[in-house]
């Protein structure tokens, strides 16, 4: 399965990324060369494998549905690059 | 006695005893700072302030007799570990100015313990790479040889500790990131076992395979460390509730009739260099001689940890990584008219090369269609590759092995080429994948003079038979005495 060009600008878009000429050419390459190189894992058969997510197990990590203290609003918001009244602000949205 | 060389175990009793104090210990610290700094460029944030003034704190509570494992002695984070009031990168454009409002639960544990924190130091870009070269911040020297590469992509991690410049430093290893720079840089270098330390304030990469681990001048400072920073946190729903070892109280135990595992699949790897397979076949000979017992193992699927790794790792910074969209915290692109505008070029002008082409693997292997054949094929070899590990340890109690295929390269060799970056990381990805911990331990040097690490892998929570066999190993040889000259 070879990938493309289009591919690419697919995906990029999927992930939010912009990419120029250059690097769309440079990534269909090197990408392409990755994923052909990870195709040998199609010589192993897993038929009825179970896929691993977690090396360690553990199920169900439960806490005390309890009120706690957690960092304020205002200090949270300091890190954000535009706020107002509490809020983070973005660009329009619709419209 | 220069102050700045001294170990954690060494300043301890220099501490204890009112010889030096932490002031003095922490301003020698700071100036080797100075001093190397800008040769081997390990650190993006120098806390000079704020260690002085933990370092007087100490420094009080000495006088009072509060002695904890670390009070007053200098320790560096790599810079993906939230530390409160101090600036936080991953060495990325993208959060090049966040301050994060809370301490990792790691960070917690030093200043609980009484450490002095000096400073964030240089990584790969969000931990991505195996030199960090792939750092969006600077570029980080290897101090035994300033054309090098230190290693990665906890470089700055591995470099500060080989140059001295901070006592023992905290890095993370998503598929070797610790021990692939600790064996670069001649230092030791452990990844605990997947659950042992918290990940709370860990900036994520690859969730699955992260950890948390102390890279320091020897194996007792690992010991010493691994204690501080290792147990349960509710915060962390990856948290295994066990309890910790006293690591240092096995480092003396024998290894008398220990089995060490010497996979077969190893010796044969391509690009395997003649020199590190001879420093690690004399490495064994050691460990027989101190009454170890050597025997074959098998991991017949060890060809297929690096595909698997790299399907499975870039899949889930592609989930992480979409945090990063310029609303919350760290850079936005200011010129955008509409959200998703400012979405992309937040993102596009934020991220680097590396990290940017990880994201579109991972999205790609995660996208409708290609999920069966890619993720969910790794996440299966992955559960082959564990097996692999289990049956091995029926037989063994530790596996020995390689670090890194070859001692660290030049800066610049394989910046084009990230396959070939990917394929040296060969002997330490496999352990991520399986959830077990492993150290690197130096064990010779190259005809250039460049350091070479062992290897040791261990069963899920065995850390202290690791550290004990690595403390026999280290006791019996003399590399780790060598210091690089810069």
């Amino acid at each position: 399965m070879e990938i493309t060009k289009d591919d690419i600008i697919h995906v990029a878009d999927l992930a939010r990324l912009d990419m120029d000429e250059e690097s769309i050419r440079t990534f269909t390459v090197q990408i392409g060369d990755i994923l052909k190189y990870i195709e040998i894992l199609n010589n192993l058969n897993t038929e009825g494998v179970p896929p691993t997510s977690h090396a360690i197990v553990l199920t169900n990590a439960f806490r005390d549905d309890e009120i706690k203290q957690h960092i304020e609003r205002d200090i949270l918001l300091e890190n954000a690059p535009e706020k107002e009244n509490g809020s983070f602000m973005v660009p329009k949205v619709v419209g | 006695m220069k102050l700045h060389e001294l170990t954690i175990r060494k300043a301890q009793e220099l501490l204890r005893n009112k010889e030096i104090s932490s002031q003095e210990l922490t301003k020698a610290v700071l100036d080797r700072i100075a001093q190397v700094e800008e040769k081997v460029g390990a650190y993006i944030t120098i806390a000079s302030d704020s260690a002085m003034k933990e370092a007087m704190l100490a420094d009080k509570e000495i006088s009072k007799g509060n002695i904890a494992e670390l009070t007053g002695i200098p320790v560096a984070v790599k810079d993906l570990i939230c530390t409160k009031g101090i600036r936080t990168t991953c060495a990325s454009k993208i959060l090049d100015n966040f301050i994060p409002p809370y301490d990792a639960t790691v960070i917690t544990r030093l200043k609980t313990a009484g450490a002095v924190i000096t400073g964030k130091l240089n990584m790969d870009e969000f931990a991505m790479g195996s030199s960090t070269e792939n750092s969006g911040i600077k570029l980080t020297r290897n101090p035994w040889d300033l054309t090098r590469i230190p290693g990665g992509s906890s470089g700055g991690s591995a470099a500060a500790v080989a140059a001295d410049m901070c006592i023992g430093s905290l890095g993370s290893d998503t598929g070797g990131s610790i021990r692939q720079p600790a064996s670069h840089c001649g230092v030791v270098g452990m990844k605990p076992t997947y659950g042992r330390v918290s990940r709370f304030g860990l900036v994520a990469f690859a969730s699955s395979l992260d950890q948390i681990g102390p890279v320091t001048k020897d194996v007792t400072d690992c010991a010493i460390l691994a204690k501080v920073i290792s147990g349960y946190d509710p915060s962390d729903s990856t948290s295994v509730p066990r309890d910790v070892p006293d690591y240092p109280s096995f480092l003396t135990k024998g290894i008398d009739g220990l089995r060490i595992g010497v996979p077969k699949e190893y010796d044969t790897a391509k690009g395997l260099d003649p020199e590190v397979l001879a420093a690690v076949t004399n490495a064994r000979k050691v460990l027989e001689n101190l009454g170890a017992q050597c025997v074959d193992v098998s991991l017949p699927n060890t060809e297929y940890a690096v595909p698997a790794y790299y399907v499975i790792a870039p899949s889930e910074a592609s989930s992480n990584l979409a945090r990063f969209d310029g609303v919350k915290y760290g850079f936005r692109d200011k010129d955008s008219n509409n959200l998703m505008e400012m979405y992309k070029n937040t993102r596009s002008k934020g991220f680097g090369p590396e990290v940017k082409r990880r994201i579109i693997i991972g999205t790609y292997c995660l996208s409708a269609g290609y999920y069966d054949a890619y993720y969910k094929k790794a996440s299966q070899v992955r559960t082959l590759i564990t097996e692999d590990f289990r049956k091995a340890f029926e037989i063994c109690d530790v596996i020995l092995s390689p670090v890194a295929p070859t001692p660290a390269f030049e800066i610049g060799e394989k910046a084009d080429d990230p396959l070939t970056m990917y394929l040296s990381d060969i002997f330490t990805l496999s352990a991520n994948l399986a959830g077990i911990p492993g150290i690197s331990v130096p064990c010779g040097f190259s005809s250039g003079g460049l350091p070479i690490g062992l290897q040791l892998l261990g069963k899920h929570f065995g850390e202290e038979v690791l550290l004990k066999t690595a403390y026999n190993f280290e006791q019996a040889t003399e590399f780790h005495k060598k210091k690089p000259e810069i």
